[in-house]
């Protein structure tokens, strides 16, 4: 069976993009003969020339600003930010335009705009390449927001969001890149705005997503010894939410945890739990919990592991809220 | 005092002088009835352009920026487009969009408060929706001419910005960007001296065509109340660009003769004598006077200009006053191509129990 880096299965979503669609481009920086820092759109200038995969000038708010124009003239942009910590002075043009553009011109013009950001933390990085930047654009009416968790479905949601008529956040987890999954590559499957079961279990639901998904199905693991059945839903897409199958969850476990690594305050974490109040509050046997990073600026390597949910921070969630 | 008129020491590309007598080479290129189609396009903005002042006083319009003043400007540069052209404005090119000829009726809703950017279709009238956040629609403008240079297509995009929006980074990401990558774009730049308060001065320590070199491209200090040269400054970046040779930064030395816009005061920051010493400058009648010396206009022909203005405008009147609110259920029909699932769900409760 083929085994497959989430970098890889991204390069090659890229690559079946361009093959497919010969109006889709890439650009950013250094995405060129490089292939950008990650190489995640390695050979692809290669292969594809320089005039639709090419490097732009180090401007963030640029490389989002061409994406409006570009997608009036009637291409498909798939952009790179290069680092999450660097793609704020992109706000502006995902914000004011790409986000409102549609809806501006009544229909008559639609972004169908990927804008790919490597995010979150866990890889002893720097100062800036931390961040859980998904809440401003979770935030911001018009955008679509994904985080795939592994390498199989990154493949599937960036084919998805490349195709979607409507722009996609696309918020790669870093620490997950180089991760390998076996399986083949393919866009079948759950589609775009359906969460993904990913561990079956009665006793509690550990809602998450990215490079949490998968600290949460160790969580799982160590919880199962214990005789606590876990389901693990990995919700992939933060926008639209998944509803239907969070509201499922609750019914099924009662007991919800939400993990992620964004600062808690005005997180994903309240966001879903207010959605389960509204849609499946009579079906909850305790409280929704949140383990989230905390409410400060990401920390150095020496301490991020202090800040990231860890398996005893999500583990002992889980007792409290079984043991309610 | 600034005295605006001469913020440097260079002279403008200029043909007609402000008494109307020719001061360069008058053949731009033009037939008679395009010369007489500028005098007309002109007059009909400036009537239009009163006309939404009228209508905001009288409450049928919310808060609108008037261009009186930089008719040329806008209609000089937008007159130098060939149809597939496209232009990305700012908030104050009604003129421009007349010239193009966009609907009207759909460009005021905008500031009817109907509808934001215009419900217009920017994609048949080539013409973007009204874009307020300064200087992000001159990254538009690049973005597409890129788009146009991979089809290889003999077009141009044109940006219209203030002389304020060059102080912004996306004017300067904008400018590098369409210098590198060859974009066939001009980016015009009305310089009416004035950012809402602040005048140039405090805007900018140096002028703004020169910044051209620094990105690599030509730049062109042309007199913005001067049509036929503004015309001609265009076209020429138009050409240039069509035949890739890549960007033009156009800067245009113009006045707005009103207030930023109707909720200013504009005498709290300018002096009435700088309003009149603009005022001798006036585009319109600059133009009128060049073309009735030249005998390419007579004064019946500026009769029927106005008779047209007065008509027209009284029909856009009635069009804009007869909009009302568009229905609830479009606050949500255009936000997505694929709402999500939520969205649906409060749409039909909104449209259900409209009080609920
Ligand atoms: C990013 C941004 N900052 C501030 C404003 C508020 N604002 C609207 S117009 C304007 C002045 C623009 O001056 P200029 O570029 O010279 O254009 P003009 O108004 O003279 O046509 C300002 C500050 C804005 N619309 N966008
Ligand atoms: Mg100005």
């Amino acid at each position: 069976m083929a085994e497959y880096t989430m970098v890889a299965a991204l390069n090659a979503a890229l690559r079946d993009a361009m093959a497919k669609d010969p109006r889709t481009l890439v650009f950013g920086e250094d995405v060129g003969e490089l292939g950008g820092v990650y190489r995640v759109t390695e050979g692809l200038q290669r292969e594809f020339g320089s005039e639709r995969v090419f490097n732009t000038p180090i401007a963030e708010a640029g490389i989002a600003g061409i994406c409006v124009g570009l997608s009036l003239a009637g291409w498909r942009p798939v952009a790179e930010m290069q680092f999450d910590g660097f793609s704020y002075p992109a706000l502006d043009q995902i914000v004011s335009h790409i986000a409102k553009y549609r809806n501006r011109t009544r229909g008559r013009t639609s972004m169908p705009i990927v804008i790919r950001i490597p995010s979150f933390g866990g890889i002893r990085g720097k100062e800036h390449h931390g961040e859980s930047p998904e809440t401003y654009y979770a935030h911001t009416a018009g955008l679509k927001v994904v985080v795939p968790s592994g390498a199989l479905d990154a493949y599937r949601l960036l084919s998805l969001a490349i195709a979607d008529p409507d722009p996609v956040i696309f918020l790669e987890p870093k620490s997950r890149y180089w991760a390998k999954e076996q399986g083949e590559l393919a866009v079948d499957g759950p589609r775009m705005g359906r969460a993904w079961v990913r561990r079956e279990g009665e006793a509690c639901t550990l809602v998450t997503y990215g490079a949490m998904v998968t600290r949460c199905l160790e969580a799982a693991e160590v919880l199962a010894r214990e005789r606590v059945s876990c389901r693990v839903l990995d919700l992939r897409s933060l926008v639209p939410l998944d509803l239907d199958t969070l509201a499922e969850s609750v019914r099924k476990t009662g007991r919800v945890v939400v993990v992620h690594e964004a600062p808690r305050t005005l997180g994903m974490g309240a966001e879903i739990a207010a959605r389960i109040m509204e849609e499946a509050f009579d079906y909850l046997e305790a409280p929704v919990l949140r383990v989230t990073g905390y409410d400060v600026p990401y920390p150095p390597a020496a301490l991020e592991q202090r800040y990231l949910p860890s398996v005893e921070r999500i583990t002992s969630a889980v007792r409290r809220v079984v043991s309610y | 005092m600034v005295i605006h008129e001469d913020p440097y020491d260079v002279a403008p590309v200029r043909l007609v002088a402000p008494d109307g007598t020719a001061v360069g080479d008058t053949d731009v290129g033009l037939k008679p009835d395009e010369l007489r189609d500028l005098l007309r396009l002109m007059i009909l903005s400036r009537r239009l352009d009163r006309e939404c002042m009228a209508l905001q006083r009288q409450g049928e319009l919310t808060v609108y920026p008037p261009f009186e003043g930089q008719e040329a400007a806008q209609v000089g540069s937008a007159f130098a487009l060939e149809p597939d052209d496209f232009v990305f404005p700012s908030f104050r090119e009604l003129a421009a969009a007349i010239v193009r000829g966009v609907d009207v009726v759909e460009y005021l809703q905008y500031h009817r408060g109907t509808w934001h950017g215009g419900p217009y279709d920017p994609i048949a009238s080539r013409f973007a929706p009204i874009c307020v956040p300064v200087a992000t629609q001159i990254v538009h403008a690049v973005g597409w001419a890129m788009g146009a240079k991979l089809d290889r297509l003999p077009v141009c995009s044109l940006a219209y910005f203030g002389d304020g929006a060059t102080s912004e980074g996306d004017f300067h990401e904008a400018a590098n960007m369409a210098a590198v990558f060859g974009a066939p774009a001009i980016l015009f730049c009305q310089n009416n001296g004035w950012a809402i308060s602040v005048p140039l001065r405090e805007q900018a320590a140096g002028p703004i065509h020169t910044r051209a070199e620094g990105y690599g491209m030509p730049g062109v200090l042309v007199d913005g109340n001067d049509v036929l040269a503004v015309y001609s400054v265009t076209r020429a970046a138009a050409e240039r660009a069509r035949a890739g040779e890549g960007p033009t930064l156009i800067e245009a030395l113009t006045y707005r003769m009103g207030p930023h816009s109707t909720a200013d005061d504009a005498t709290k920051y300018r002096s009435a004598d700088e309003v009149k010493r603009w005022r001798e400058r006036d585009p319109i009648d600059r133009y009128l006077k060049h073309l009735l010396a030249s005998g390419a206009a007579d004064e019946s022909f500026v009769a029927d200009c106005e008779d047209e203005a007065k008509e027209w405008v009284a029909d856009v009147r009635a069009g804009i006053t007869s909009l009302g609110p568009p229905p609830v259920d479009e606050l949500f029909g255009f936000a997505y191509v694929e709402p999500p699932e939520s969205l649906e769900r409060d749409r039909r409760s909104s449209t259900e129990a409209p009080d609920g």
